[in-house]
């Protein structure tokens, strides 16, 4: 947290500084108010100087309306500072997360990441809001009305300081007991929520096996335990306010008597015993305050932890060479080798892939089949570094993936990932993704090769066809081709389609097979559940638990590879699969 | 002060939190007119009567309530009597300080047990109520028609039985106290500075409601400034989730760069609108505090020249701190009412939403005589069952249908035919219209409804975990089964081999926050539970939908084994699956248009026909 805060608020020093210099003095006019007061009793009162009482109430207006004008700039500094850094913040946060890899979102969760930039950064930036404005005025008015008070009479003072000491002794054993019980009541209220969506979603399989009352069960034992931690915490909680109402009072009666043989003696006046009070008040008050403060501070340490951890994150795949690295003339090297990869996940012991070997020609195919958790996908993210193997290595154009700068190996490398989908913009802004240059004439080519360009030259707008998020305006089958085409603009060396086609049709499914057949220079690399779509490639991987049951052209794997032939048979008739 | 610890914070906490998701994405016209017909009365009747035989306590906390608000308002007037007893050197008047010094001890001890007392009472009354509607809320989705739960938005549901049930707890209850204590204070203060000096009194009436206003005021004019910060901030939650849900395809075409910018500039509008709203808003507590400094000051000034001048009414110096006391703290309980108030109104829409769920009628019970069904051999007989979701648009229309015990009956047609919705009759989901179902010559309506559905096994597309062990889901329709059962159940459902991979075998949670399995894994599950539970009667309804056909082949082997001699009703969409059943009914329209053997209705040349050609076309793109 003092990271995230001196990283961010370090620009606006300036203005911080100003912020609590003039909340400071908001504060002291504040603190002068009981003096006066006491001032207007002793000498107004005491003398019957009508004119004397009238000048202190002035005074008293004019410190009113001078703090004013100390608060409002420091409200702007306030505001200008949590809203500025905030918003450095989620510029700086969303950046990095940009610039994170695959496995680095993996290891954050997905879903956690759109939280921490937007509502984890909202709670830092309350938190630093409340901090110039709060944190600053409560302490200071409480050690402010002590010194005071000292100031008039430091044996009364201590009665102060041990009120003090006593109220921030209740606050402390009250809260640190009732942390845990507020975690237990969160945890609750989740286990709550689950079970009832469970029931929700799962009503015809609870009552398919009448299970109504083993689930109605488990839902009370839930809501009674969420009751016993409220109740528990609500308890405690009770006894924070009658507390602070008899230490505050009876700090008082303390003073009152004792004071009362001062002012027998002459050492004390009326007025000031009147400030006393006062200040006893404010000082109570501020603690109270501070608590509170306490409460939406450890939510944002919690937050600016949860921020910190994505800043901190560093990617795990970077440039390989800062330097764009000559490719090598065509035919000179084979598009695409693997050399014995192996790949786990980060979480699993088990690998997905594993001594995986094999070469792609230039402008040849590869079909890439196997059943779900077969390491298919697994083997796609690998070509443009989306993850590193962790064995062996993957060669593009004779090069080492991790020798390329990431910019230029992925313009060589077009992965279309499974379940692609568009973004919000035009046809056209999705589709310049890869060469922001483009011509027109370079789009509708890609469109025509991924079988899109028919609807898309009848949409009203043509490529300025607006797009909603996810590309929810478009069916499953123009979402693919979409994908597909903004894959293929600027000639990529390798296009790897990762289960891109499934919502395509029979007939359009091999009509851009054919089309991409076509490209000389673009190896390609199916991966599919559908013989039909990989039975045509020069060579076919069938992959099972990460490893190569079988590598080679269809017809070899039928005689060769059983694996295969079963999948085949499970989906094709006999003749179909000897066509 | 707002104490952090009455449970109307971490209420609102949490009730940000859950409504995240859809509370109010369904059609759910239904229950929110029926929400709208409770008054405010019934709310609170409704609520006092699930505080039933505690709710004396309600009345003593109310008590307790007044006599702390009108203890503490009558500390300062003891604290400016003691003041008045020592003017000066000398002049200190030690007889009567005494026992007013003892009095103001008796009455803050008082004060403070009293509201010891009152809060105690209130947060108990309250979460328990809370939990016995809660309880209730939950107990009341079972015995809802299924046609309900279908038909409202989940999220909705949830919101209702969770928050709105917190709020009704926090809201009504503590609410009500906390107003009542609230309004208490205010007339107890007004009272009390009358009976020191109207005319002072006056000052502080007066000038009060300016302060007010000006936090109104701040409020409106803000309101406008936070709508368009929410707004923004909307926009830019899109494009982050947008991004992070597309993270592959990002970094695959190095979009990192562009979207940043995209980012940048909706972030530089949100700082423009956030600073906006925040200094605005932030005005509210020092302007107000302007005001009440400007009546503290008005007070003492008022005051002292009452006491110096004894006009317009005789104040002496311990009454004048009485007035700057009350001064001080006279805007607080306007602004803890204000803000219970919010949450009140709040409560009282959560009340009606619960109490229409509550109220919402139930699925007609089992007969009084309904019969129970013993050992079924497992005979269907639909009788011109006619059936809609909707009327005026019927989805089955006179479908009729003997199934023989033991026969293996298979249904295909277009999606929206109407096969699905057979399985919700069979299974008493929904009732029909007309017409009648038999089991082995019963009708289901005469039969209970846990004894027909005990007949039936049943594997869905849509698979179902709950959260829990591997184990237990398998379990879930035979909960005392050992553990060799279970075994035995997955290794013919072949899920034994990945449940073996699993970090803890079958003792591994899977569903809600445990283990992440693929949809084909959890299918494998759901039919290994079914095969545990081993009913005499199958429904499969596209049960092998998201396995790889070549698993699909081994499972569909052990279904085989399993449905040797008992009856079956597969419901699928690869025509592969279903070649040998004993008759294929086909449906369209909501009618069975042919039936017959695959041999017999592929030679017929019919729909079925046709639908195979198609398919079989598409079985070569892999389907």
């Amino acid at each position: 947290m003092t990271e995230l805060l001196s990283r961010f608020l370090g620009p606006y020093r300036g203005k911080v500084v100003l912020a609590v210099t003039t909340k400071f003095v908001e504060v002291l006019f504040d603190l002068l108010t009981p003096v006066i007061v006491a001032r207007m009793i002793d000498r107004g009162i005491a003398n019957g100087d009508v004119g004397l009482v009238e000048r202190y109430a002035l005074l008293l207006v004019l410190f009113a309306a001078l703090g004013y004008c100390f608060t409002l700039v420091c409200q702007k500094m306030a505001a200008l500072v949590s809203q500025g850094s905030g918003t450095d913040m989620r510029n700086a946060v969303f950046r990095r997360i940009c610039s994170l890899s695959a496995a680095d979102v993996d290891a954050l969760g997905g879903d956690s990441l759109v939280t921490r930039v937007t509502n984890d950064v909202n709670q830092v930036q309350v938190a630093v809001a409340l901090g110039i404005r709060q944190l600053v005025r409560w302490p200071l008015l409480a050690i402010g009305s002590i010194v005071a008070a000292c100031l008039i009479d430091p044996s009364l003072g201590s009665i102060l300081l041990g009120c003090m000491a006593v109220v921030c002794l209740v606050f402390w054993l009250v809260m640190s007991r009732s942390v845990p019980l507020f975690q237990r009541m969160q945890e609750g209220l989740e286990r709550i929520t689950l079970i009832v969506r469970e029931a929700l979603s799962g009503v015809r399989v609870i009552r398919a096996f009448r299970r109504e009352s083993f689930e109605s069960h488990r839902f009370h034992q839930a809501s009674d335990e969420q009751t016993r931690s409220a109740v528990r915490a609500g308890t405690l909680g009770a006894v924070l306010n009658p507390a602070t109402l008899i230490a505050l009072d009876l700090g008082i009666v303390a003073i009152l008597w004792s004071g009362s043989f001062r002012i027998q003696a002459g050492t004390l006046t009326q007025g000031e015993i009147v400030a006393f009070v006062n200040y006893m008040t404010q000082t109570l008050l501020a603690v109270a305050y501070v608590a509170n403060l306490v409460v939406t501070f450890t939510r944002g340490a919690a937050s600016g932890e949860r921020v910190m951890q994505v800043l901190h994150r560093e990617p795990s795949v970077t440039d390989g060479s800062a330097t764009q690295l000559a490719l090598p003339p065509a035919g000179k090297a084979p598009a695409l080798e693997l050399r014995g990869v192996g790949f786990s996940y980060a979480d699993s012991s088990r690998p997905a892939l594993d001594g995986v070997t094999l070469k792609v020609a230039e402008g040849g195919t590869l079909g890439i089949i196997g059943g779900t958790g077969s390491g298919k996908s697994s083997l796609a993210n690998l070509l443009p570094r989306l993850y590193d193997a962790t064995e062996g290595s993957v060669l593009v154009l004779g090069t080492d993936v991790r020798e390329y700068p990431l910019e230029q190996l992925r313009e060589v490398v077009s992965l279309v990932p499974q379940r692609a989908s568009l973004v919000s913009g035009t046809i056209r802004s999705n589709l310049l993704w890869r060469r922001p240059q483009a011509t027109d004439d370079e789009l509708w080519e890609a469109l025509r090769l991924a079988q899109a360009a028919d609807f898309v030259a009848q949409k009203q707008h043509g490529l300025d066809e607006p797009v909603e998020a996810r590309g929810m305006n478009f069916s499953g089958g123009q979402r693919q081709r979409l994908t597909i085409a903004r894959a293929l603009v600027g000639h990529p060396r390798v296009l790897v389609l990762d289960d891109s086609a499934s919502a395509l049709d029979f007939a359009t499914d091999a009509r851009l097979r054919a089309a991409l057949s076509t490209l000389p220079e673009t190896a390609t690399v199916i991966i599919s559940q559908r013989v039909s779509a990989v039975m045509g490639a020069d060579q076919i991987l069938v992959l099972d638990h990460g490893r190569k049951a079988g590598l080679g052209t269809h017809h070899d794997l039928l005689s060769s590879c059983g694996l295969y032939r079963e999948i085949v048979e499970s989906q094709l008739s006999r003749e179909e699969a000897m066509r | 002060m707002a104490n952090p610890y009455t449970s109307s914070a971490t209420a609102q906490g949490t009730l940000s939190n859950v409504r995240g998701f859809d509370p109010g994405d369904g059609g759910d016209a239904s229950l929110d007119e029926a929400a709208l017909s409770y008054s405010s009365g019934q709310v609170v009747g409704r609520v006092l009567r699930y505080a039933g035989p505690h709710a004396w306590l309600l009345l003593l906390s109310f008590a307790c309530t007044v006599v702390t608000s009108v203890l503490q308002l009558y500390v300062p007037i003891l604290v400016g009597r003691t003041i008045d007893t020592m003017v000066g050197e000398g002049r200190v008047d030690f007889a009567s300080l005494s026992p007013l010094l003892a009095g103001l001890v008796a009455v803050v001890v008082a004060a403070a047990a009293t509201q010891w007392l009152a809060s105690f009472v209130t947060t108990r009354l309250a979460y328990e109520t809370a939990r016995d509607l809660r309880n209730d809320a939950y107990d009341k989705l079972d015995r809802l028609p299924l046609s309900f739960v279908d038909s409202h938005s989940h999220g909705d549901l949830l919101t209702r039985v969770v928050n709105d049930v917190d709020a009704v707890g926090d809201g009504v209850l503590q609410g009500l106290t906390q107003l009542f204590s609230g309004i208490v204070t205010i007339v107890a203060t007004i009272g009390f500075m009358l009976s020191l000096s109207v005319p002072v009194a006056l000052v502080v009436i007066v000038l009060t409601p300016l302060s007010i206003l000006v936090a109104w005021g701040v409020a409106r004019f803000s309101t406008k400034s936070f709508a368009s910060q929410q707004r923004i901030q909307g926009e830019l939650g899109g494009l982050v989730e947008e991004v992070v849900s597309n993270q592959k395809l990002v970094e695959a075409f190095a979009q990192g760069d562009a979207f940043a910018e995209r980012f940048e500039e909706i972030n530089s509008r949100l700082y423009g609108a956030g600073e906006r709203a925040q200094f605005v808003s932030s005005l509210s507590n020092p302007s107000t505090r302007l005001v009440n400094n400007i009546t503290y000051a008005a007070v003492a000034v008022v005051g002292c020249l009452c006491v110096i001048t004894g006009s317009p009414s005789p104040l002496t110096v311990g009454q004048v701190q009485s007035f700057l006391a009350y001064a001080n703290q006279y805007m607080k309980p306007f602004n803890a009412v204000s803000a219970v108030v919010t949450q009140v109104q709040g409560a009282f829409a959560s009340g009606r939403r619960l109490l229409a769920l509550l109220d919402a009628p139930e699925q007609v019970p089992d007969a009084s005589d309904a019969e129970e069904l013993h050992d079924p051999r497992g005979s269907l007989q639909l009788s011109h069952v006619c059936f809609s979701y909707v009327k005026g648009r019927p989805l089955l229309r006179d479908v009729d249908v003997a199934i023989p015990a033991g026969s293996r009956f298979a249904l295909v047609g277009p999606t929206g035919c109407g096969k699905t919705t057979l399985i919700n009759l069979l299974l008493r989901f929904y009732d029909v219209d007309s017409g009648s179902i038999l089991v082995d010559g019963h009708d289901i309506q005469e039969l209970t409804r846990g004894s027909l559905r005990a007949a039936f096994g049943m594997v869905l597309q849509d698979t179902w975990l709950f959260e829990g062990t591997v184990r237990d889901n398998i379990a879930y329709g035979k909960p005392g089964a050992t553990m060799d059962e279970v075994v035995e159940a997955a290794k013919r459902a072949h899920a034994h081999k990945f449940v073996m991979q699993l970090p803890k075998g079958y003792d591994t949670v899977v569903g809600g926050s445990g283990e992440t399995l693929s949809q084909g894994q959890m299918q494998l599950l759901c039919i290994a539970r079914v095969m545990l539970a081993d009913p005499p009667i199958l429904l499969l309804d596209e049960a092998t939908s998201s396995i790889d056909t070549r698993t699909e082949l081994q499972v569909q082997g052990a279904f085989d084994v399993m449905m040797e001699n008992r009856t079956s009703l597969v419901v699928a969409h690869r025509l592969s699956t279903i070649r040998n059943a004993d008759c294929i009914l086909v449906m369209r329209d909501g009618q069975i248009i042919e039936r017959g053997t695959h041999d017999e209705l592929l030679a017929r040349g019919g729909f079925y026909a046709r639908l195979y050609q198609s398919q079989f076309a598409q079985s070569a793109s892999g389907a």
